[in-house]
C-alpha cells in the first residue's frame, strides 16, 4: 500500500445498540478505524463480536428499532453518513459503497429475475437507458464468470447454484464501480472449492475496479492471503489492529494469540494439537466494565477487571488494547 | 400449465359429485319441503300423500338423488298424484343445466331465482371485498413499516374492537347512528332497509346509497383480520435478507416495499383472497337479512326456513363449483408471482 493513497473513510467511537425484551445488546461499543482508497482491510472475530452490526452501522443498514446508533461519526470523504438524510444516504450505498452478503441463497429476491436485481441498481443511481442497463448487465455477468450472461439474465435465483448467486450479488454490487466493498463473510455459506474461487474472483475484480474492500470473516486463514491490513474485534471492541504480516508473526493481544493457535496451520507440527479458546464469549447484555476478554485471558491481572484498556499504538503501525505485553507476562 | 388446469378440472368433477351427495342427503333429512309449501298455513294431511308423491319424496333417497342428478324424463312418474306413475318426467338433471323448480316461488326454475338475487349479492360482496383488500394492504402495510409506532397502536386496538364486535351489532349500531339519528337531528342521512328507493327507482345512485351502510358493516368485521394477516406477511417479508440487499444497493424505499417486499407479501394474501371470494357468492346472510338487500344470502336462508330444497341445492352448489374453480385461479396466480412454483 503506497502511502500517498489518503484516508477516505474515518469512523470514530461508533457505538450501536439493539433494545431487545431481554435488554440491552452492547454489540458496537466505541469502534474507531480508518480505511485509504484502494485498500484491503479485513475484520476477523468470532460469530457475534460484532463485525457485521460495525458495517451495516456504516451503511445505516441496522432496523431502527429494535437498534440504534447511539454515538459516533462515520466520515466518508467529506460527509458524515451517520448524519446525512435516508435520501441521501439512499446515493451513497451502492453507488459509492456496495456491499454483499454472507448467504447467497437468501441475499437474493426468489421473485424477481436476476436481470431485474442486476439493472435496478444502474437504474437506480446512473442515467442508463433500459437498453444500456441490460448491456451493462450481461457485461456484468461475463466480469464475473457466469457463462451464458446474455440468456440467464431472464432467469431467477433459484436457477442458479450457491457459487454462481454469490457470483451475481457481486456483479450486482459493482455494478455501479463503488469506492468501497464491504464483504460481509461472502464465503462463510459456501463449499470448500467455491469459496477459493470467489475469493480469487473478488480478488481480480478488486484489481479491476481499483476499489478499496473490507472484508469480514472468522476465517483467519482467509485473511493472510488478501488484507492489507487486520482488525480483530472481540465483543464490541477493537482489541487489536495491524499490517497483516505482522499480526500473524507478532500477535499483541492474547485474544489474537487465541484466536491464531485454534488455526489449523500446514507448517505446524502435527503432534501440535489445535488450542481451542477456553470459556465462552461475553454476555452482551451487559454493558461491559473492565476489559471484555479478561474472563478467558491467561495472562489476566487485576486491573484487567477494572479498566478496559484503550486501544494503542504498541509498535509502528500496530495497535492493541491490552494491559500486559505478551511477551514478558508483565504488565506494558 | 394448460395440462395442469385439465387435470384440476377432472378431479374437481367427482369431488363435486361426492359434494353435492352429501348436502342432497342432508338436505333431505333437515327440512320438509311440505311443511307450508310457501304459504302461511301447514299443508293438509291429504294434500301432503298427494305432494309426496307428486314431488318423488316418496322414493328411496338414492333415486330421488339420481332424478335431482341427471333427471327423470327417462322415467315414469306421479304427475298428478293419484298413486300411479303414468307421465314421464319432465325433469333433466342438474347435469343438464335444470336445478329443478323453486318450491315457495311455485314453478319458478331454481336458477332464475338464484340469477335474479346473484348481481344484488356481487355488487354488495365485490364492493365490500375491494374495499377490506384495498383498505387492509393500505394499513398492514403502513403499519408493517411502522412497527409498534403510535398509529400502528391505535390502529390495532381500533382494529380489535371491530374484529370483537358481531355484524349484527355494527349494522344495527350504523343504522342507528346514520340513518335514525341524522334523521332525527335533521342531518342528510342513509336509508336503512333495500336496494333503492321505490318511489325514485333503481338507479346507480340509489343503489349506491343503499349500499353504504352494509357494505361498511361487512368491511369492518373483516378489516382486522386481513389488516393484521397483511401487516404480519409484510413484517416477516421486510426481516427478510433480499430486502436487507435491495437497501444496500440504494433503492428507494417505495421501490423496496412496493416490489421488493410486496411480491413476495402477495403469495399468502393471495391465498385468503382466493378462498375468500367464492364464498362471497353466499352472500352475507345477516347482513342482507338487517339491511333488507335483496341478495343471495337472503334466498338461501329464506329457502332453509321454507324447506325449498331445489334453492337451497342450487346455491350450495353454486358455492362448491366456485370454490373449485377458485383454488384453480388461486394456484394459476400462485404460479405467476413466484417462479419457484411450477406445476408441469
Amino acid at each position: 500500500m503506497s502511502e500517498s493513497k489518503h484516508t477516505f473513510l474515518q469512523v470514530n467511537d461508533l457505538k450501536t445498540r439493539f433494545h431487545t425484551p431481554e435488554g440491552t445488546v452492547y454489540a458496537v461499543n466505541g469502534v474507531s478505524f480508518s480505511l485509504k482508497e484502494g485498500e484491503t482491510l479485513a475484520v476477523v472475530g468470532e460469530s457475534g463480536c460484532g463485525k457485521s452490526v460495525t458495517m451495516m452501522s456504516i451503511l445505516r443498514l441496522i432496523a431502527i428499532p429494535p437498534g440504534e446508533i447511539v454515538s459516533g461519526e462515520v466520515i466518508y470523504r467529506d460527509d458524515d453518513l451517520l448524519k446525512l438524510s435516508e435520501s441521501e444516504m439512499e446515493h451513497i450505498r451502492g453507488r459509492e459503497i456496495a456491499m454483499i452478503f454472507q448467504d447467497p441463497m437468501t441475499s437474493l429476491n426468489p421473485v424477481l429475475t436476476v436481470g431485474r436485481q442486476l439493472t435496478e441498481t444502474l437504474r437506480t443511481h446512473t442515467p442508463m437507458t433500459p437498453e444500456q442497463c441490460r448491456e451493462r448487465a450481461v457485461t456484468l455477468l461475463d466480469w464475473v464468470g457466469i457463462p451464458d450472461a446474455a440468456n440467464r439474465l431472464y432467469e431467477y435465483p433459484h436457477q442458479f447454484s450457491g457459487g454462481m448467486r454469490q457470483r451475481v450479488m457481486i456483479a450486482m454490487a459493482l455494478a455501479c464501480t463503488p469506492s468501497l466493498l464491504i464483504a460481509d463473510e461472502p464465503t462463510t455459506a459456501l463449499d470448500v472449492t467455491i469459496q477459493a474461487q470467489i475469493i480469487e474472483l473478488v480478488k481480480r475484480l478488486k484489481q479491476d475496479v481499483g476499489m478499496a474492500m473490507i472484508w469480514i470473516t472468522h476465517d483467519l486463514g482467509v485473511v493472510a492471503g488478501m488484507a492489507d491490513r487486520v482488525i480483530v474485534m472481540y465483543a464490541g471492541f477493537i482489541v487489536e489492529e495491524s499490517e497483516v504480516d505482522d499480526l500473524y508473526e507478532n500477535p499483541r493481544h492474547p485474544y489474537t494469540i487465541a484466536l491464531l493457535q485454534a488455526l489449523p496451520r500446514a507448517d505446524r507440527r502435527r503432534e501440535k494439537n489445535l488450542k481451542s479458546i477456553q470459556g465462552a464469549p461475553p454476555n452482551m447484555l451487559t454493558e461491559p466494565v473492565g476489559c471484555p476478554f479478561a474472563p478467558r485471558c491467561e495472562f489476566v491481572k487485576e486491573i484487567c477487571i477494572r479498566e478496559n484498556p484503550l486501544l494503542e499504538i504498541v509498535d509502528g503501525k500496530h495497535k492493541s488494547a491490552c494491559w500486559v505485553d505478551v511477551k514478558t507476562g508483565g504488565l506494558r | 400449465m394448460t395440462r395442469y388446469i385439465i387435470r384440476r378440472l377432472l378431479q374437481a368433477i367427482p369431488l363435486l359429485l361426492v359434494i353435492s351427495l352429501i348436502l342432497f342427503v342432508l338436505m333431505q333429512n333437515a327440512t320438509d319441503p311440505l311443511a307450508t309449501m310457501g304459504g302461511r298455513m301447514p299443508t293438509k294431511p291429504e294434500d301432503r300423500a298427494r305432494l309426496t308423491r307428486q314431488l318423488g319424496l316418496d322414493k328411496p333417497i338414492y333415486i330421488q338423488y339420481l332424478y335431482w342428478l341427471v333427471g327423470n324424463d327417462w322415467a315414469k312418474v306421479d304427475l298428478d298424484g293419484d298413486g300411479v306413475a303414468e307421465t314421464s318426467g319432465k325433469r333433466h338433471g342438474v347435469l343438464r343445466g335444470d336445478f329443478g323448480t323453486s318450491i315457495v316461488q311455485t314453478g319458478r326454475q331454481v336458477t332464475t331465482v338464484i340469477f335474479e338475487r346473484l348481481p344484488n349479492t356481487l355488487i354488495l360482496m365485490l364492493t365490500a371485498e375491494v374495499v377490506i383488500v384495498l383498505g387492509a394492504l393500505f394499513v398492514g402495510i403502513y403499519s408493517a413499516l411502522r412497527q409498534y409506532s403510535l398509529f400502528d397502536n391505535i390502529l390495532t386496538g381500533i382494529l380489535f374492537i371491530g374484529y370483537s364486535m358481531p355484524i349484527f351489532f355494527v349494522a344495527l349500531a350504523t343504522m342507528y347512528i346514520f340513518s335514525i339519528n341524522f334523521q332525527r337531528w335533521g342531518l342528510p342521512h342513509l336509508p336503512t332497509v333495500g336496494m333503492f328507493d321505490p318511489q325514485v327507482g333503481k338507479t346507480t345512485g340509489q343503489i349506491m346509497l343503499h349500499m353504504v351502510l352494509p357494505v361498511f358493516s361487512i368491511s369492518f368485521i373483516s378489516f382486522a383480520a386481513y389488516s393484521r394477516y397483511i401487516r404480519s406477511t409484510m413484517l416477516e417479508v421486510l426481516g427478510q435478507d433480499y430486502i436487507r440487499t435491495a437497501r444496500s444497493k440504494g433503492l428507494p424505499r417505495r421501490e423496496i416495499t412496493y416490489i421488493h417486499a410486496l411480491k413476495n407479501a402477495s403469495l399468502p394474501i393471495v391465498t385468503i383472497v382466493g378462498l375468500d371470494l367464492p364464498l362471497l357468492l353466499g352472500g352475507a346472510v345477516v347482513t342482507e337479512r338487517i339491511f333488507a338487500w335483496p341478495g343471495m344470502g337472503r334466498l338461501f336462508i329464506d329457502g332453509i326456513d321454507r324447506g325449498d330444497t331445489p334453492v337451497v341445492m342450487g346455491v350450495l352448489m353454486l358455492i362448491a363449483v366456485a370454490v373449485v374453480v377458485f383454488q384453480i385461479i388461486t394456484d394459476i396466480v400462485y404460479a405467476w408471482l413466484d417462479p419457484r412454483i411450477r406445476f408441469d
